[in-house]
């Protein structure tokens, strides 16, 4: 029909289609290839941008905190006279017990004059006591634990390595200048040139800070004295709890919905508030443990135990969120292999399908105690922000011992007027990064070893 | 002697193994097998054959109760196994899948050893009793599988390390350790190149001296290569089923006939 007049014309080029050498790209191409450069410049600018604020991160909490883990300290003979120390001669602890850390306050002062005698020290215008201030208020309070431990060191000289106020530490920490000094009411210039004589003299001089570490928190008045002693072992009891509960509750529960439990309406529902409760923000957990554990159960505040409990709340969700994803994954011609060969439905799920989910599971739950770790606001409402000196006992029953937690410390301590307190949180949070990046570490050992089997 | 095997054997092979009646399968509202009607002969090997999406499968799940993990699958009808109901309440399906035995249409073997892979069976079937008896087993299944010789130095070696054929032939080992009565194969060579099918092939023939072997297959020249009976499935229904050479060569039914010519796809 029309077929006589088609040949005559040209066939029409078709659209995006050209003829030309395969040597120079068409407009399409070029399109093509401009739209994949901008995208890989975005995804290059973005993780750019990520990698800055990261390093942003680490670079300002490192030089504000990793001058936590050293303290300026005076290294000086201390004689302990027994005549104030042991007035009734016996080397009883529980008399000698009498005499507070304002005794030993002045015995420290003594041993400071007495050092500045022997080393020719001599400040204008510091008078004795001013003198004496530069040494920690905590470091009487050491002293005296340690004689009361050891009574048979009255009488003789002993070598202390002896705390100094916080502004002193700040002074070599850049924190205190001669010039802030001056409108400083906490101390003096003169001090300040105190303790440069003694730090030219090789007494004074920072060392590493495991009591940072050990020790637990400081009143208001003593940050060279604050620890994180309690917080560790708090945090540490509450990833006990959480490990013991969550882990199990969490992968059984997921294995069940995955695995057994029939799919209608009610599972259905049950997954989309799991979802839900995974989302739910962490301070209404910290009410609902308020109200549950703390107001109807009548277990302690500030316990490890509750703040446990509440943070396994939190986690069980993300643990089973992480586990089903794992379970899903598992490819199903393994369940069909177990079942075909008469492997009962618990015989394919345990042997076959958990150990190749075992990967995706770990790393789901580290990932949840990391949370877990770091979280802060719920504990607030539990009463572990309170001010704990004492260090809660051995578990089990620690677990019911007033503590404090890594994150709590941090919040505390960033609350305290004291500049000095700011390095301490700094501190803190390296000491808690260092937790996370542990753990971290651990996940991915674990894969690694589980993957490892094909 | 061997006369009187053979005399013996030619008794078994009329024995009916499987018997199916009335089978109906569901996919939720959707009816996948309609009124399938079947005997299974023991030692022989049954072709299932037929288009795509016509029920071979399914059809061939429910003789193990395979379906009985598919949640919106529902089967009525009957179905025996040396005449008792596999689907009575008494029965566990546990129990019947280690007397009927299934190879998938790809190769899955367990992420583990060659050994543990065949030794799994025996094991939770509690098949063996020392580690002797299991060395043997294994042993035994794989050179049924005709895989021995190539395994047997590295044993301990992930089964998932074989290639495509040997996989299929592990699976084929792993369910021939539990020493079923009856061996399901749904297109057991559709993964496999040509070399690796032949040898499948010829295991099959041999498997049928002592089992019963069903296999689906979408190559007609294999149903014709391996089977004794073959049965053409159209639509979810059981279209012709008898002799292999007469279903191929002299079909009673117009479909089978389209079928088998290439007309029906
Ligand atoms: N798990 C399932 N859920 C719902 N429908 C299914 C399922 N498996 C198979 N079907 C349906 O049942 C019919 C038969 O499928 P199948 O037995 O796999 O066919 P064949 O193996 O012959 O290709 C098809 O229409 C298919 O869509
Ligand atoms: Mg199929």
């Amino acid at each position: 029909m029309t077929d006589a007049t088609a040949p005559a014309a040209a066939p029409a080029p078709r659209p995006g289609h050209t003829a030309g050498s395969l040597l120079t790209l068409d407009k399409r191409t070029r399109a093509r290839n401009a739209a994949e450069a901008r995208f890989r410049l975005y995804g290059a600018i973005a993780v750019g941008i990520a990698l800055v604020a990261l390093v942003w991160l680490l670079i300002s909490i490192m030089s504000g905190g990793l001058s936590a883990f050293r303290q300026t300290m005076i290294t000086m003979p201390v004689y302990l006279p027994a005549e104030e120390l042991d007035e009734a001669g016996n080397r009883n602890p529980a008399e000698m017990s009498r005499v507070t850390t304002l005794g030993y306050a002045r015995v420290l002062d003594q041993a400071l004059i007495a050092l500045m005698a022997e080393q020719g020290i001599a400040i204008e215008g510091l008078s004795e006591d001013d003198a004496s201030d530069i040494i920690s208020q905590e470091a009487a309070a050491q002293l005296r634990n340690r004689v009361l431990a050891n009574p048979d060191l009255v009488g003789t000289t002993v070598e202390s390595e002896v705390l100094t106020n916080g502004r002193i530490d700040g002074y070599f920490k850049g924190r205190v200048t001669m010039a802030s000094a001056e409108l400083d009411s906490n101390v003096t210039p003169e001090q300040l040139r105190l303790a440069d004589a003694l730090r030219a003299n090789g007494v004074l001089e920072k060392r590493i800070n495991w009591a940072f570490l050990t020790m637990p928190d400081a009143s208001d008045q003593r940050p060279e004295a604050a620890g994180l002693g309690v917080a560790i072992l708090g945090s540490l009891y509450m990833m006990l709890v959480v490990l013991v509960l969550s882990v199990p509750i969490g992968v059984a529960a997921s294995i069940y919905l995955e695995e057994f439990a029939p799919k209608n309406r009610f599972t259905d529902l049950i997954e989309v508030n799991i979802a839900n409760l995974a989302a739910v923000p962490s301070i209404v957990f910290g009410i609902l443990g308020l109200a549950i554990f703390i107001n109807f159960a009548g277990l302690p505040q500030s316990a490890p135990v509750v703040g446990g409990l509440v943070l396994t709340l939190m986690t069980i969700p993300t643990i089973i969120i992480a586990t089903r994803a794992a379970l899903k994954a598992v490819p199903p011609s393994i369940r069909d292999a177990a079942l075909g060969v008469g492997a009962s439905k618990m015989q394919s799920v345990f042997h076959h399908v958990l150990p190749l989910a075992m990967p995706g599971i770990l790393t789901g739950t580290i990932i949840g105690l990391a949370q877990a770790l770091g979280e802060t606001a719920p504990l607030l409402l539990i009463g572990m922000v309170a001010f704990v000196r004492n260090y809660p006992s051995a578990p089990p029953e620690g677990i019911f011992d007033p503590a404090s937690a890594l994150p709590v410390q941090v919040y505390n301590w960033t609350q305290r007027g004291d500049p000095a307190f700011v390095e301490r949180a700094s501190g803190a949070i390296i000491v808690l990064l260092v937790f996370l990046i542990l753990m971290n570490a651990v996940a991915i050992i674990l894969r690694r070893r589980f993957e490892r089997r094909w | 002697m061997n006369d009187m095997r053979l005399v013996e054997r030619d008794v078994d092979a009329t024995d009916i193994k499987i018997k199916a009646r009335n089978v109906q399968v569901y996919y939720g509202a959707s009816h996948a097998i309609k009124d399938v009607d079947v005997d299974i002969l023991d030692k022989t090997v049954t072709a299932f054959i037929g288009p795509s999406g016509c029920g071979k499968s399914t059809f061939l799940r429910c003789l193990n109760r395979m379906n009985d993990t598919i949640d919106i699958a529902r089967i009525e009808g009957q179905i025996l196994l040396d005449g008792e109901d596999i689907y009575d309440k008494r029965v566990d399906p546990v129990q019947l899948r280690a007397k009927v035995g299934m190879v998938f249409q790809k190769p899955n073997p367990f992420p583990k050893s060659i050994y543990d892979n065949v030794a799994y069976g025996p094991k939770i079937h509690g098949l063996t009793r020392s580690k002797a008896e299991l060395d043997e087993v294994v042993e035994k299944s794989l050179r049924r599988a005709a895989l021995w010789g190539e395994v047997k130095d590295r044993l301990d070696k992930p089964g998932t390390g074989l290639s495509g054929g040997q996989q299929q032939r592990l699976c084929i080992a792993r369910a021939v350790a539990t020493s079923p009565e009856v061996l399901l194969m749904d297109e057991p060579c559709s993964a496999l190149d040509p070399i690796a099918t032949a040898q499948v092939e010829e295991l099959i023939d041999e498997l049928k001296q002592n089992f019963s072997v069903v296999i689906v297959t979408h190559s007609m020249q294999q149903a014709a290569r391996v089977s004794q009976r073959t049965a053409f499935f159209h639509l979810g229904n059981l279209v012709e089923y008898g002799e292999t050479g007469q279903i191929f060569t002299n079909p009673s039914d117009p479909r089978t006939e389209s079928y088998i010519t290439g007309r029906i796809g």
